[in-house]
This record gives C-alpha cells, sequence and structure tokens, in this order.
C-alpha cells in the first residue's frame, strides 16, 4: 500500500498557506460526529460489535459513483501501523489523540491530498472532517455535509426527532457539528488584547482552544477557535456564527499588526530578526522556543520585514518539529535533549534551504 | 520529587486545581497520570470537557430527587446498554442511542446548561428523516398563516391552509 505517505511526509493540503486571509487563518476544519442505530457507542461497543461499525462504514466507500469528486481513498486501520506512526497522523492533525490511542477497531479513511479525514469508532462510530488551508469555514461545511449525505445514503444513523443526531458526549449532540479556524494571532497577544478578545469570544457560543485540541495550550501564538454549541441552532448559524466572529478577530489582528508597524517598528523588526537569527544558528531548540520563534518569523514574513520562507514552509516546519516528526526524520527512537537537538537542525536547514 | 500515586518514579507532571478557590496541587510521574487519566497535554484524557461534565451531571435537576414520578438518579439505568445515570454522569458520555430516551427526564437541565437548548433544529437525514421535515415545514406555515390572517390577506391564508392540510394527509399517510 501507498499509505506510507501520509506518515512519510509532513505536507498536507490544509499546510500549503493559500486559501482566504491565510497570512492570518492557517486552517479551517469542520467535524460532523455520527453513530450507527441499534450499536452502542465506541465507549461500551463489544469487539464485535466495534469491528462490525467498521465493516459497515468502509464499505461506504465503495459506492464509487457518489465519491467520484473525492478521488482516491485510502483507509489506515490503527491495528496496522506503529505507534510513532499514529503519532505522526496526530501531530498532522488526520487523526485525533483519542483515535490513535484509545479506539477498539480504529480507522480513518483519507483522500489522497488529506484534506477529508473520516475516522470510525473514534468517540463516535463515524466522525467526517474536513480540513482546509486558510478562511474556508463555508466551503469546508459544503464537503462534510455532502460526505453525510453519501454515508446517510448507506446506513441508518442513530437520530432522535427532540435532540438531532446522538452522540456519546453530551456536548456533540443535535448538528455533531465542530467548525474550527487555527488562527495566528501574534499581534493581538503582543498588544495583550487577546484576552479581552477571546473572553468576547466565549459569550458568543464559541470557544477558543490550543492547536492540538481540548486541553493543549495555546502555543507559537496559535489559537483554534470553534463553535460550543451544537444543539438548538441550525448548522447553517453555526458555521455564520463562526464565519463572522473569525472576521471580526482577522481585522482586530490586522489593526493590531498596522499599530505595531506605525508605532514600534524598530523594535517589531528587532525581534522577529532575532527569531530569525536564532532559528537559524542555534544548536538545541525547545518545542515552545521553536513556535514562539516560527511565529515571530511568520509574522515578520507577513508584514514584508523579512524575506522569509514561505507560509506553507512555516506550517510545515510546525508539524515536522513535532516530537514523533523527529524521531521519524532522523531515527526511531530519542530521548528529549536529543530531540531539541534533532528539532534545532531540521530548522538550521530548512531556513538554510529555503532563502 | 517524587510520584504520590506510587511513590517510586519522580514526578514529571506538576498542577494545581483550583476549585471554587480551594486549590489542590498533584505531582505524578508519568505513567499514574495516564492511569489516572489526569492532565497530559495533547491527549483527550486529562482535564477534559467529560470531567468538567460530570460536575454538571451530578446535580438532581429535582432538587432533592423528590419530584413525583421519577425515578432516583441511582436506579435510572439504561435497558438497552446497562449504563447507569450514575456511571455516565461519572463518565460524562452516553452508552448508546437509547440511553438519550432512558434518561430523558434529566437531560433537558443538563442540555440547558451546555447548549442554551433542549431540541435539535439543524440537519435532518434525508432518508429516514422525512417526517421530522415535513413536520417542520407544517410548523413554518402555521406560523405564516397566522401572519398572514393578521396582515387580513385571507386568499393567500387559505392556500396555506391547504397546503398544511396536504402536508397533514402525507405524514398520516406514511
Amino acid at each position: 500500500m501507498s499509505n506510507h505517505r501520509f506518515t512519510d511526509t509532513a505536507l498536507s493540503e490544509w499546510m500549503r498557506g493559500n486559501g482566504q486571509d491565510s497570512d492570518i487563518v492557517i486552517s479551517t476544519r469542520v467535524r460532523v460526529a455520527r453513530n450507527l442505530q441499534q450499536l452502542p457507542f465506541p465507549l461500551l461497543a463489544t469487539n464485535q460489535q466495534s469491528s462490525e461499525v467498521l465493516e459497515r462504514l468502509i464499505s461506504v466507500i465503495k459506492d464509487r459513483e457518489r465519491l467520484n469528486d473525492f478521488g482516491e481513498l485510502h483507509v489506515i486501520k490503527l491495528s496496522d501501523i506503529d505507534d510513532l506512526d499514529k503519532r505522526v497522523l496526530v501531530e498532522k492533525h488526520l487523526i485525533s489523540p483519542n483515535l490513535a490511542n484509545e479506539s477498539r477497531n480504529g480507522a480513518v479513511i483519507l483522500t489522497e491530498d488529506e484534506s477529508v479525514s473520516i475516522m470510525i469508532n473514534e468517540e463516535d462510530h463515524l466522525r467526517i472532517q474536513c480540513l482546509y488551508p486558510g478562511f474556508q469555514v463555508r466551503e469546508a461545511w459544503e464537503r462534510a455535509t455532502a460526505l453525510d449525505d453519501i454515508f446517510e445514503a448507506h446506513v441508518d444513523y442513530a437520530f432522535d426527532d427532540k435532540r438531532g443526531f446522538l452522540t456519546s458526549c453530551p456536548t456533540n449532540v443535535g448538528t455533531g457539528l465542530r467548525a474550527s479556524v487555527m488562527m495566528h494571532l501574534p499581534a493581538l497577544v503582543m498588544t495583550q488584547q487577546i484576552n479581552r478578545i477571546l473572553s468576547a469570544v466565549s459569550q458568543v457560543g464559541l470557544t477558543v482552544r490550543g492547536i492540538y485540541g481540548e486541553g493543549s495550550e495555546a502555543v507559537g501564538n496559535l489559537f483554534q477557535i470553534s463553535n460550543q454549541i451544537t444543539l438548538g441552532q441550525t448548522e447553517a448559524e453555526i458555521i455564520e456564527n463562526l464565519h463572522s466572529v473569525a472576521l471580526q478577530i482577522i481585522e482586530h489582528e490586522k489593526n493590531a499588526r498596522q499599530r505595531l508597524i506605525n508605532e514600534s517598528k524598530l523594535r517589531i523588526t528587532d525581534r522577529v530578526m532575532r527569531s530569525y537569527g536564532i532559528l537559524s544558528y542555534a544548536a538545541v531548540m525547545d518545542s515552545k522556543e521553536a513556535a514562539q520563534r516560527l511565529s515571530d518569523v511568520r509574522l515578520g514574513v507577513d508584514l514584508g520585514l523579512l524575506e522569509g520562507p514561505a507560509s506553507s514552509v512555516m506550517n510545515e516546519l510546525n508539524v515536522k518539529t513535532q516530537p514523533g516528526f523527529l524521531q521519524k526524520t532522523f531515527g526511531e527512537s530519542m530521548n528529549p535533549s536529543e530531540r531539541d537537538m534533532y528539532r534545532a537542525k531540521l530548522i538550521r536547514e530548512t531556513l538554510a534551504a529555503k532563502p | 520529587m517524587i510520584c504520590q500515586e506510587c511513590g517510586k518514579r519522580p514526578a514529571t507532571l506538576h498542577f494545581t486545581k483550583i476549585v471554587n478557590g480551594e486549590k489542590t496541587e498533584f505531582h505524578f510521574c508519568e505513567s499514574c497520570a495516564r492511569e489516572k487519566g489526569e492532565l497530559i497535554p495533547g491527549t483527550s484524557n486529562g482535564f477534559s470537557i467529560h470531567s468538567l461534565l460530570s460536575g454538571l451531571l451530578d446535580l438532581d435537576p429535582s432538587g432533592k430527587g423528590q419530584n413525583a414520578g421519577a425515578k432516583p438518579a441511582q436506579t435510572l439505568r439504561c435497558e438497552e446498554c446497562g449504563m447507569t445515570y450514575s456511571q455516565f454522569s461519572k463518565l460524562g458520555r452516553f452508552g448508546c442511542s437509547s440511553c438519550y430516551k432512558y434518561f430523558s427526564d434529566r437531560l433537558d437541565p443538563l442540555f440547558k446548561r451546555v447548549h442554551g437548548n433542549t431540541s435539535h433544529v439543524g440537519k435532518v437525514p434525508k432518508r429516514t428523516g422525512g417526517v421530522i421535515q415535513l413536520k417542520r415545514k407544517i410548523e413554518e406555515l402555521k406560523k405564516e398563516l397566522q401572519f398572514r390572517i393578521v396582515q387580513e390577506e385571507f386568499e393567500t391564508a387559505a392556500e396555506i391552509r391547504d397546503r398544511i392540510r396536504e402536508l397533514e394527509r402525507n405524514i398520516a399517510q406514511g
């Protein structure tokens, strides 16, 4: 199988750095959670039941006629790959930590460009996920709902008149929809407006997380903003709400960037250049520092202060400098200090290669 | 510092939990922390939404469980998968789709808190959800009917009334 490609290379469609407002919105993700009727949720499913779920859902992708638009589809069963490859898929955001570590008869279906990832036997039987570069909330939803329709044509979903699509966790019930944008907001952080903005966001039914989802910390000025409410709003309302709030945050970030340039160009240039210098020459680099310095360089490039690497290279570096990917690139096992050394090496070489 | 759980390995994860101003510190080694499902950054266990939720789920909506007719939380059980309400409130997750039915008395306050709403208004399965779509359409038409009557547009109102009847007939015939 050619599935090695998914774990050997870092670059995914969502990292390409194109798409609308891609200087601020790195990527957009829409996820739909569904379950099959009459089978317990993965939490309680027996081995036999979860393998039945797997079989039934995988058989749907034989519907080539309706899936024509999606190109070739690759199925990866989690039991067929080792822990390192699982970790790499998590770092690329193609699967969740939950699917990697906890699932029974778990699998993921990927499109060739990795913009669609369909997880089976995660917390719910089926999780359809579309991952797009830049700010494309509506587009990602269109794609996800089209796939949802195809699955629905073949399997009976657990659905209730009153509660909507039934999910294992009460926070997903109703639409089962979670839409999110990953935003790079360095100027709002530097000008100390971020907390005010994030608390405002939480008052309109949205929530903010780090880039690796629930419970993860915001590193490198990257914030994942998503809808909190899934019940009692239509999908269109949820999508439009996220869209319009994200638009406003983009505006605020743009204004803050402009203010930085107008009021403290020398200071910000110095900061960007220092980070670029350190990334270009450092021999040891921990993940937190790497994320922060990469954020500085990205901002410098966006502001035209620095002729640095393209944003796709930066996106790729963010993923490639994660522990799993480093091990994959430089050898099977390394301790944390070796990891910091290899991380520094990888960044140095990447920056040297891309003037 | 040594892990407070196993007392053997060095503690590498330290965190502070503050609940209502009451501060508790934890020091675990990685493997004990994982076992306890406490904070491991980037994984989905940790102080997840589920543990947060279980705080909400413990609430007895009827106050003291005296609500006439409603079973006390301890004995409430899903006949389909066997999950009890108290298990559900610990795990923060349902065991199967029937749990929604067996726990239904207690779910409105929960959904109200989490979502601010208790009923779904979004997408409906195309193949199996036909009736729901019709019902929703009827609700919409009834609202419009009221509006037209208030506006004294009786001809339009009559047309709408006929459409409602037709849709209702469709539902009755399955």
